[in-house]
């Protein structure tokens, strides 16, 4: 059984129709069923049990459950939650029980959400398929032989074989939009400081945010609004609009849609190609304007990106020592190679990899060559996304130069499958909101389109979604 | 062109406190080289009059009152976390000598 519209089922518990400990119920028996994609860590069963008992019990005393009253979700493990071990699919953090909870969280919750399971990622959130995760690969619903996307693919999975109404991600360099166009569902990055990032295991703090995996845009809008806005938990969170951003405009007529020339380029598979320019001709004939925008310096953001993400994966990685919670290596005889052990121990291939690029990038003699060069060419990148949004209202392109590679396909050329990311990273770069919405499928795998909108222009970008949404 | 050394490999996990094993250390000299030859394609961007970019939405220095807030976590809770305590306090392996 599917999922109503999350909206509908938070009206129904409080209308005292639905049960918040049926659906639940229901979200248990559906990761349990499906258990074999791999896409579940652990599951938040008992607590999630009590808070349904709780809600339905405010519903009977006639009080209000909040927007999300009864509403199952499941986040990605690098959401610090009670309930389960918070993991990052990483070795080094095993068996780690938060004693506090993500900011996003405690939002949901505080409007009835409940948080059912935490879902499996690439480990840290490094990578592009999930199989970077030192547990698991995650399976494409689609096909098992083939990976979700990463790093949000136990997320993005989660929602496509209906574990649950919807799920968080965090998107670094694309790890919502990538998973969503792989396994056909919606992605949404928010601007960046829109949702604080408290409680969640830190990647790149210059480019991380958090956001949600839904079935539709209409979902995706409303968990939005639920968690946007500044705390004073995250220093780097923005104020947000006053207006909710699930009260969306779905009207294309007359806005002036740029398609990306350099997205559109050689390196388009034949597979993803026709079902984007397929979507621009609807959208012209639903009375957008469509028109031709080049950001010359696009194709340099991928080396932008893998030079500052590592530099800040560095950073971020190296309060895992093994001192202060987490694992610690018993054998060290002193400090210094109890740091060296625990970390070689305990963080996987691709971890150590970033771990040694940001180092690199960042020590002494090579910081003015790579780390300030890639912050200075972000600059000129962050112009000419400015440029385009003086033209257009909003940028289109494909959101993968592919559908869904085979596991195993890429796993051994890092450079291979670092250039998965090439038509998300750029938006992270800039801070500006994105998403990936289905837009067909060939032969068999979904393929995403991606609509990006300035700065703050969050609803007025959900509000194109949506409208695309229905033409597609 | 960047090519590592096993020598400039070695130093990094040492900055970086990773002990790496031999074939580990071989792994990532080939792998980092092939990295940092992709990024030098931005050797020959053109960023005359650009400064560079850390914070994207304009914010700066964001104060708060520097006061206690309790936010219900307690320091118990957090020594449960630590591998070793003792007297309330975090132990570690021996620092100096």
């Amino acid at each position: 059984m599917s999922w109503l519209p999350i909206a509908d089922i938070a009206a129904q518990v409080q209308a005292g129709k639905l049960k918040a400990v049926d659906l639940v119920e229901q979200a248990l028996a559906t990761i349990a069923d499906k258990a074999d994609y791999q896409a579940i860590i652990a599951t938040t069963a008992d607590r999630a049990r009590e808070r349904a008992a709780n809600i339905d019990k405010a519903v009977t005393e006639g009080k209000n459950a909040g927007r999300l009253a009864g509403v199952p979700f499941i986040a990605k493990d690098n959401f610090l939650t009670f309930g389960a071990q918070t993991t990052a699919a990483s070795n080094i953090l095993k068996g780690f029980e938060a004693p506090y909870q993500a900011s996003a969280v405690e939002r949901l919750e505080a409007e009835g959400a409940i948080c059912v399971a935490k879902a499996n990622l690439d480990a840290f959130a490094h990578g592009s398929s999930t199989e970077n995760s030192d547990f698991m690969t995650t399976r494409n619903p689609h096909d098992k032989t083939r990976v979700p996307g990463g790093s949000s693919g136990g997320s993005a999975a989660s929602v496509v074989l209906e574990l649950a109404p919807f799920a968080l991600g965090t998107d670094t360099g694309g790890s919502i939009r990538l998973p969503a166009s792989f396994t056909g569902c919606v992605g949404y990055k928010p601007t960046y400081g829109l949702v604080s990032r408290s409680g969640v295991v830190a990647m790149a703090s210059s480019t991380d945010v958090i956001g949600p995996l839904t079935c539709t845009v209409d979902d995706a809008a409303l968990v939005l609004d639920v968690m946007a806005g500044r705390d004073p938990l995250d220093s780097t969170t923005i104020d947000r609009d006053d207006h909710s951003y699930a009260d969306l405009a779905a009207d294309l007529k007359g806005k002036k849609i740029g398609v990306i020339r350099e997205y559109m380029g050689e390196g388009l598979s034949g597979d993803v190609r026709p079902h984007i320019q397929a979507a621009i001709d609807k959208l012209k004939a639903a009375g957008a304007e469509i028109t031709d925008v080049s950001l010359p310096s696009l194709p340099l953001a991928l080396a932008v990106y893998y030079i500052i993400c590592p530099a800040e994966v560095s950073s971020n990685l190296s309060r895992y020592d093994g001192q202060r919670y987490a694992y610690s290596d018993p054998d060290a005889s002193n400090l210094e190679e109890s740091f060296s052990k625990t970390r070689a121990k305990g963080f996987g291939n691709e971890a150590k990899r970033r771990i040694m690029i940001g180092t690199y990038v960042l020590s002494s003699g090579y910081y003015d060559a790579y780390y300030r060069k890639a912050q200075t060419v972000r600059t000129k990148l962050i112009r000419e996304f400015e440029a385009a949004f003086q033209q257009v209202d909003f940028l289109l392109g494909p959101t993968a130069p592919s559908t869904a590679f085979k596991i195993g396909e890429n796993a051994h050329d890092p450079l291979q499958m670092y250039l998965t990311d090439i038509m998300t990273v750029a938006v992270n770069l800039a801070g500006v909101p994105a998403i990936s919405i289905p837009a067909g499928v060939t032969d068999g795998l979904p393929v995403g389109l991606q609509l990006i909108g300035r700065q703050r222009a969050d609803r007025a970008l959900l509000g194109a979604a949506k409208a695309t949404e229905k033409l597609l | 062109m960047t090519e590592l050394t096993r020598e400039d490999v070695l130093k990094l996990a040492r900055l970086a406190r990773l002990e790496l094993t031999d074939e580990e250390a071989e792994s990532f000299r080939a792998e980092l080289s092939e990295v940092l030859q992709y990024v030098a394609q931005l050797d020959d961007a053109d960023v005359s009059g650009l400064a560079p970019t850390s914070q994207v939405t304009g914010l700066t220095n964001v104060m708060r009152e520097d006061e206690v807030v309790d936010y219900g976590i307690s320091p118990a809770a957090l020594l449960r976390l630590a591998p070793k305590t003792q007297d309330g306090h975090i132990k570690v392996k021996r620092m100096i000598g």
